[in-house]
C-alpha cells in the first residue's frame, strides 16, 4: 500500500468539507459513533439531512462559524492506498494554511462551484500549487447538478481554468465534473454524466502515479544529529531529501569541501545495501572528518550550490508586514543561520499574476525576495529539489514562523561594478572610490586588470609572474605582484591548509587585489588556488574583461622532479597534510581565458604570450 | 512492497523524534502505558541506535491504574535502561494542587493535566514528546508536529505557527515547552499493522480475557476498586479486550474474542466505531477534547 499526500482547497461555499465528508462517506470511512454525533448535531442547527462539513471543522469556533481556520489533515485508506489529506481553508486572509498545506502535497485538489465558474479564489489556488509545485493538480467542477449536468457549462470551465493555468508551471492537470452533495462521480460513477468518459475522483487519487515525483539523481543528506555511543563507533542520523546512496560510494562533506567514502548505512533492522530519498538512516564513513548538525552530505561529483545570496519566491504569513534589512532567522533543511531580506523585487498578485512594485509583503502576500545569510546555505532551486529548496524564516524576537521560500537561484553578483560586500551587516553602506579608477587609468596610460595564475605547486607560476612584471614595470606599468607565501606570512598568517582555510585565503587575496586593481594596478596573482569556486569568487569581484584566469598547466610528475622546495618529497611521506595534487584536489579551471603549458615551453615564451595577451585585449595599448 | 506505508510513516516519525533531540535541552517521552506510546518508544530506539536510548519516560499516574500496565512499564525501562519520572495526582491532590471530584462518575482525568504541567516543570522538560495522533479526534487534527505551549503550558489553536515542509521550528522563551507528536500522521489502524510487522510487546490487556465488568451509559467498563457502582449496575463476567489504555475509570472495554495481532487488526479495520468511542472523558461535551488541550492535557 502506498501514500498519497493531497490538499484540498476552496471557498466556504464550494462544498469543499462536503466533498471530503463525501469521500470518507463513500468509502464507508466514517464511523458510526461520528455519523451519530454529525447527525445529532445537525438537527440540533436545524439543518436540513447530513452536514458533512461537521466532520472536518474541529475547533469550536470553526464549527460555530462555519468556516475552516487552519489546515486540517484527515486520514483514509483504500486497499491500493492510504491517503492524508490537508485540508485548507478557502477564504482570502488564510492563503497562509493553504501554502501550508500545500508545501508537502503530492497532488492538489482545487474545486470551482459549477455555477460561478473560475473564482479568484481558484485561481489563487492553483497559483500556489503551480509555485508549491505539487505534480498533479485535479480541478472538481463541483455543484452539476445544479446546473443539470450540462456539459456545455463544464467545457466552458476547463477552457476559462486552462487559459489560466497556461501562465502556470503546471504539468498534469485533470478536470472532473463532480456534485460532492449527491456522490456524482466521487466514488461512484454516475449516470448523470454520461458525456463525461474520464474517471470518478476516487479511482484518480488512487492510481495516479506519484513515484517519479521523486529525485533520484541529486544525492542531498542534511545531517541531524551525531550518533556516537562509544568511541568506535560515529554516526550520522539523518533523512535522505533526494538520490539514492550506497555503501563504499566517494561523498563530500558541505561546507568543510572535505572527501570521503560511505563505509555502512545503519538501521536498527541491519545495515542497508542502497538507501534512497525520504529514508531515515545513519551513515557512517571511512575517514575521521569533523561533521555536525547543520552540515550536508553530497556526492563530490554532484555538488549543490553553495551561497549566501540568493532569490526566492517568497510568501508572508504575519500580520506584521516584512521589513526589508531586518535581521531574522531562516531555517533550511537542518541549519539555522541569520538572515535579511536585501530587497523584495516584485509582489505578485496570485489571482492576475501580475507583477506589482510595493516595496514590501504585507500578510498572505507572496513576491520575489533576495536574500543574503550570514554563512552559506547548499541548496538546488526549488524546482528541481522541494526539500533543498525550501526554507522558513523566523522572527528573532517572538520566535513565531514569519514566511516561508522556495528558492528559485544563487545571485551572482553585477561584475561591470565594484562588488559591495554586505556581509557582516546590512549598515555597513558602499561608498563610491573618491577618485575613481577610470580616472587614474588615464593618468597611468593602460588599464587596470587582474591577472589570477592557478595551477599547481612548482608548475611555474611565480617565475612567469616575476618576469612578466619586470617588463610591465619597465614599460612604465603600475603593477603589484601577490604571492602566496608573501601573504601567508603576514595578511593570512593565521590560517592553514584546510579546505576552510584555503577558501578564506583566497578570499582575503583576491580582496586585496581588488584594492590594488581600483588603484589602477596591473595585478599579477601566483596562487594554487585549487577550487574554483573560490577563483570564481576572484572573479565575481572584478568588472567583465579585467580578470584572466590562467591555468599553468604542467602534470604533476614534472612539477615533482622540480620541486625547488623539496614540498612534493614530504607530502608523499606525509609530513605536509593537505598537499594539493597529492593528498587534496586541484579543480582544473573549467574555462580559463589562457593555459599556459609549462612542461613544453620554456619560461620566457610563455610570458610573452602573456604580454601580447595583455594588448589584445587592450588593457596595454 | 506490501506495506510501503508504514515505512513512509516509520522513517518520517524517526525524523520528528531526531529533531526534536536536536532542537531541545531535555526532551522526554509521555509514557501512558498505551499501545501509542510503546509505539514511540519503540521509534525512539531505532532512531538513536546503535546509541543508548536517549529521553526518559514520564508517567503521569492517576493511581488508578490497571495493574498490568505498571508491570509492562517497569519491564521496559528496565529493559531500555532509561530514567523513569512519575508524575502523580494523588500527591496533586494531597499537596491541594487539585481538588479531587466526588460521585460514582467521578475522574481524575481532568485532574492529570496539573500533575503533567507541574512534571514537566519540575524535571525541567522543554520538549514533551506524545503519541497523540491526528485521526484520533477532531482537536488533535489540528495539531502541527511542534506544538508551542506558552508558560502556563497553554495551546492556542488559533495562532499556530505554521508548519511547512518538514522544518520544524521548536525555538522559544524561557518556561515555554513544546509538544512534538512524532505519529502524527498514523492512523490506529497503522498502529495496530505496524506493532505486527515489528513483533512489538504490549500489555495483555489488549488481547480478549475474561474479567469482571459492568455495564454504563452503554459503555461496558472493567470493575475494579476504583469504580462505585450505582444501585442499579450489576457486575458480571466477559471476554474483552481494551481498544486504548488510559485511566481504569474512564476506558471501556469492547467485546472480543481478538488474542492475535491479526485478529486485532481484523477487527479494527472492520469497526464502524471510533477507537474513542468508548472513552468516557470525550464525552462530556461536543470539545471536550479541545478544552482540555487548550488548557494543557495531552
Amino acid at each position: 500500500m502506498d501514500l498519497l499526500r493531497f490538499t484540498t482547497a476552496g471557498s466556504v461555499d464550494d462544498g469543499k468539507s462536503t466533498l471530503i465528508g463525501r469521500l470518507l462517506f463513500d468509502s464507508k470511512l466514517i464511523f458510526e459513533d461520528q455519523l451519530q454525533e454529525i447527525e445529532r448535531t445537525s438537527k440540533r442547527r436545524g439543518e436540513d439531512g447530513l452536514n458533512l462539513a461537521l466532520l472536518t471543522d474541529g475547533l469550536r469556533a470553526e464549527r460555530e462559524q462555519n468556516i475552516t481556520i487552519d489546515v486540517a489533515y484527515r486520514y483514509f485508506a483504500t486497499p491500493r492506498r492510504k491517503f492524508i489529506i490537508a485540508d485548507t481553508p478557502g477564504h482570502e486572509q488564510y492563503t497562509r494554511n493553504m501554502v501550508t498545506g500545500a508545501s508537502t502535497a503530492d497532488l492538489a485538489v482545487i474545486l470551482i462551484d459549477a455555477r460561478k465558474g473560475v473564482s479568484r479564489q481558484s485561481k489563487r489556488h492553483a497559483s500556489i500549487s503551480s509555485l508549491l509545485q505539487i505534480p498533479h493538480i485535479v480541478v472538481c467542477v463541483n455543484k452539476m447538478d445544479l446546473v443539470e449536468y450540462s456539459r456545455d457549462r463544464f467545457e466552458e470551465i476547463v477552457q476559462e481554468f486552462e487559459e489560466f493555468a497556461g501562465k502556470l508551471e503546471v504539468e498534469d492537470i485533470t478536470f472532473i465534473p463532480i456534485s460532492a452533495l449527491k456522490g456524482d462521480n466521487i466514488v461512484n460513477k454516475t449516470e448523470n454524466m454520461p458525456w463525461y468518459k474520464g474517471s470518478t475522483l476516487m479511482y484518480h487519487l488512487e492510481h495516479v502515479n506519484i513515484a517519479s515525483d521523486k529525485n533520484l539523481v541529486d544525492f542531498r543528506f542534511p545531517v541531524q544529529y551525531v550518533i556516537r555511543p562509544h568511541q568506535d563507533f560515529r554516526g550520522f542520523a539523518g533523512r535522505i531529501v533526494s538520490g539514492v546512496i550506497r555503501p563504499g560510494e566517494e561523498i563530500m562533506v558541505l561546507p568543510s569541501r572535505l572527501t570521503s567514502t560511505v563505509r555502512s548505512i545503519v538501521t536498527m533492522n541491519g545495515e542497508l545495501e542502497e538507501a534512497s530519498a525520504g529514508v531515515s538512516v545513519v551513515m557512517t564513513i571511512e575517514d575521521d572528518i569533523d561533521i555536525s548538525r547543520g552540515d550536508m552530505i553530497v556526492r563530490k561529483k554532484n555538488v549543490p550550490q553553495v551561497a549566501s545570496k540568493f532569490d526566492a519566491f517568497f510568501c508572508w504569513m504575519n500580520p506584521k508586514s516584512m521589513e526589508v534589512d531586518r535581521q531574522y532567522m531562516l531555517m533550511h533543511s537542518t541549519r539555522a543561520v541569520k538572515a535579511y531580506a536585501r530587497d523584495i523585487i516584485y509582489r505578485l498578485n496570485v489571482d492576475t499574476l501580475h507583477r506589482e512594485k510595493n516595496g514590501t509583503l504585507e500578510l498572505n502576500d507572496i513576491g520575489r525576495v533576495e536574500f543574503e545569510t550570514s554563512q552559506p546555505l547548499y541548496f538546488d532551486p526549488y524546482k528541481n529539489n522541494r526539500g533543498a529548496g525550501s526554507f522558513i524564516v523566523i522572527d528573532p524576537a517572538t520566535n513565531v514562523t514569519v514566511g516561508a521560500g522556495m528558492i528559485r537561484s544563487a545571485v551572482v553578483e553585477e561584475t561591470t561594478q565594484p562588488a559591495i560586500k554586505q556581509k557582516k551587516s546590512p549598515d555597513v553602506v558602499w561608498h563610491e572610490w573618491n577618485i575613481p579608477r577610470e580616472v587614474r587609468e588615464e593618468r597611468n596610460g593602460h588599464k587596470a586588470a587582474v591577472l589570477w595564475l592557478t595551477g599547481l605547486s612548482a608548475s611555474g607560476k611565480s617565475t612567469i609572474a616575476r618576469e612578466l612584471e619586470k617588463k610591465i614595470y619597465q614599460k612604465g606599468c603600475r603593477t603589484m605582484l601577490l604571492d602566496g607565501d608573501q601573504v601567508r606570512h603576514g595578511l593570512c598568517s593565521d590560517l592553514g591548509f584546510s579546505d576552510y582555510d584555503r577558501t578564506e585565503n583566497i578570499r582575503r587575496v583576491a580582496e586585496t587585489a581588488r584594492l590594488f586593481f581600483e588603484h589602477g594596478n596591473i595585478v599579477i596573482c601566483t596562487f594554487i588556488s585549487p577550487f574554483q569556486s573560490d577563483r570564481d569568487f576572484a572573479r565575481s569581484l572584478l568588472p567583465d574583461g579585467r580578470f584572466f584566469e590562467i591555468y599553468v598547466d604542467c602534470d604533476i610528475e614534472t612539477a615533482r622532479t622540480r620541486d625547488p622546495k623539496g614540498l612534493y618529497e614530504r607530502a608523499i611521506k606525509g609530513e605536509i597534510k593537505n598537499f594539493t595534487g597529492i593528498s587534496s584536489p586541484y579543480e582544473k579551471p573549467a574555462k580559463p581565458e589562457l593555459i599556459l603549458n609549462s612542461k613544453n615551453y620554456k619560461p620566457e615564451e610563455l610570458v610573452d604570450i602573456l604580454y601580447e595577451e595583455l594588448y589584445s585585449n587592450q588593457i596595454l595599448t | 512492497m506490501k506495506n510501503k506505508h508504514l515505512r513512509i510513516l516509520e522513517n518520517e516519525s524517526i525524523y520528528v523524534m531526531r529533531e526534536a533531540a536536536a532542537q531541545f535541552e531535555n526532551p522526554a517521552i509521555l509514557f501512558s502505558g498505551g499501545k501509542d506510546s510503546i509505539l514511540l518508544v519503540h521509534l525512539a530506539r531505532k532512531a538513536f541506535y546503535p546509541a543508548k536510548f536517549p529521553f526518559p519516560l514520564v508517567h503521569i499516574d492517576t493511581g488508578h491504574n490497571f495493574p498490568e500496565t505498571i508491570v509492562y512499564r517497569d519491564e521496559l525501562i528496565e529493559k531500555l535502561g532509561a530514567r523513569l519520572i512519575v508524575g502523580s495526582v494523588q500527591e496533586s491532590i494531597d499537596k491541594g494542587r487539585v481538588v479531587e471530584e466526588t460521585g460514582p462518575e467521578a475522574s481524575r482525568n481532568w485532574l492529570q493535566t496539573v500533575t503533567l504541567l507541574d512534571t514537566i516543570k519540575e524535571h525541567k522538560i522543554d520538549a514533551a514528546i506524545g503519541g497523540g495522533r491526528r485521526d484520533e479526534e477532531r482537536a488533535r487534527a489540528k495539531e502541527r508536529f511542534f506544538s508551542h505551549r506558552d508558560i502556563y503550558g497553554q495551546w492556542d489553536p488559533k495562532n499556530q505557527r505554521p508548519e511547512l515542509w518538514n522544518i520544524f521550528n521548536g525555538r522559544k522563551n524561557p518556561g515555554e515547552h513544546f509538544r512534538v507528536f512524532p505519529i502524527s500522521n498514523w492512523t490506529e489502524l497503522d498502529v495496530w499493522q505496524y506493532i505486527s510487522q515489528e513483533k512489538i510487546a504490549l500489555p495483555s490487556l489488549y488481547f480478549s480475557h475474561k474479567r469482571k465488568v459492568f455495564d454504563r451509559d452503554g459503555v461496558t467498563f472493567a470493575y475494579t476498586d476504583f469504580m462505585t457502582l450505582l444501585p442499579h449496575e450489576k457486575v458480571y463476567e466477559k471476554t474483552v479486550r481494551f481498544r486504548t489504555i488510559g485511566d481504569a475509570t474512564c476506558t471501556g472495554t469492547v467485546d472480543s474474542n481478538a488474542n492475535t495481532l491479526e485478529d486485532i487488526i481484523a477487527e479494527v479495520a472492520a469497526s464502524r466505531l471510533t477507537e474513542r468511542g468508548n472513552r468516557n472523558d470525550d464525552k462530556r461535551s461536543e470539545a471536550a477534547m479541545e478544552d482540555r488541550k487548550l488548557q494543557g492535557y495531552f
